[in-house]
């Protein structure tokens, strides 16, 4: 699957390509120089958040997540869920696998989307370091500060549908 | 016509924040776990950014190929200040199906921005990928909670990047003026 995407995000690069390269050669080359200081720029921030963040997460309390997530805890239930996802590093795998852990012990459907969807939105160790560098900063705080309701919106849909 | 850019540090406080988070859990690791389990997790973490570091040339790439081939007027038109509604939900489509990590994304968003896309569009983008994009819902999320609730999370989600994308247009409109003077 990892491969799939590998493959689907290198179609859309030679596609994209190919069809400046025919339109306007020396755009071309300056995108390819343009692009190469992007990446080199970003490069030693990816390696600190990717490596450092197993780190993390291994020594954080990860098992103290699923007690407070309790099905009865109510709003400030899910205040708590959205902090803990928000306070959670970065990193593909580290939010999904305690909120599993947390579904697993007994935790409630919503708050585990709340603290989901918070980790996803906020994780903080992400936001520094892959988000500030690669978009105006002002931007990246609006962003921030407009994502503050959804834990809330979607833990309250599930709420109200009584799903999953 | 390279887009015009501020130039970017390759470190700076926000990276150091995290540097220190990192090297301090990384020793705090070592000394209650032993030297076995800190090289495991040091192989894991290396294995896992030697995989990322074909998505993310690719996201600088498609961001800088894609900023030349869409005229600033085309841009701005579809997802721009004016786009109303309508731009949003381009942008969030766009940020549901566009594949890759967040490595991937945000380059892509930035130069968005820097081509004539508003700040609702790039957040609606950016928040659509995070809590909608597909790749990462059945790479990651699946295997950890199985279908149904996964299927849920992304309806309950379907709504958000386009509130907050709105949310975030009409802030940005009030925070003008202010930026300008």
């Amino acid at each position: 699957m990892n491969l799939a995407i590998d493959i689907a995000l290198w179609a859309i690069v030679v596609a994209l390509g190919t069809t400046l390269f025919l339109r306007d050669q020396p755009s071309f080359s300056d995108s390819l120089t343009f692009a190469r200081r992007e990446f080199f720029a970003l490069l030693p921030r990816i390696a600190i958040g990717m490596i450092g963040s197993g780190f993390i997460a291994e020594s954080l309390p990860g098992h103290l997540i699923p007690s407070l997530l309790g099905p009865g805890t109510g709003a400030a239930g899910l205040a708590l869920a959205s902090l803990a996802g928000a306070l959670t590093p970065g990193g593909p795998v580290v939010g999904f696998a305690i909120a599993t852990a947390a579904l697993k012990s007994g935790a409630g459907a919503p708050q585990v989307i709340a603290y989901t969807i918070a980790w996803a939105l906020f994780a903080i160790p992400r936001v520094l370091v892959f988000e500030i560098p690669a978009m105006p900063a002002r931007v990246v705080w609006l962003r921030v500060l407009v994502s503050l309701p959804l834990p809330f919106l979607a833990a309250w849909a599930a709420i109200l549908t009584g799903k999953p | 016509m390279t887009p015009a850019r501020r130039p970017r540090r390759a470190f700076d406080w926000s990276a150091a924040v995290v540097a220190t988070l990192a090297i301090a859990s990384a020793v705090f690791v070592f000394v209650r776990d032993g030297q076995a389990r800190f090289l495991s997790i040091l192989t894991d973490d290396v294995s896992l950014f030697g995989s990322m570091l074909p998505k993310v040339l690719a996201g600088c790439l498609i961001g800088a190929f894609v900023t030349l081939l869409l005229p600033r007027e085309t841009i701005a038109k579809w997802v721009g200040a004016e786009s109303g509604i309508w731009g949003i939900l381009v942008a969030t489509v766009a940020g549901a199906i566009l594949p890759g990590g967040p490595f991937t994304i945000y380059p892509v968003a930035g130069a968005f921005l820097a081509a004539g896309a508003d700040a609702g569009a790039a957040c609606a983008f950016v928040i659509s990928w995070t809590l909608i994009g597909y790749t990462r819902a059945i790479v990651w999320e699946l295997p950890f909670f199985g279908l149904e609730f996964v299927t849920w999370r992304i309806l309950f989600s379907v709504p958000l990047p386009i509130l907050a994308g709105l949310a975030a247009r009409f802030a940005w409109r009030l925070m003008k003026p202010k930026i300008i003077a």
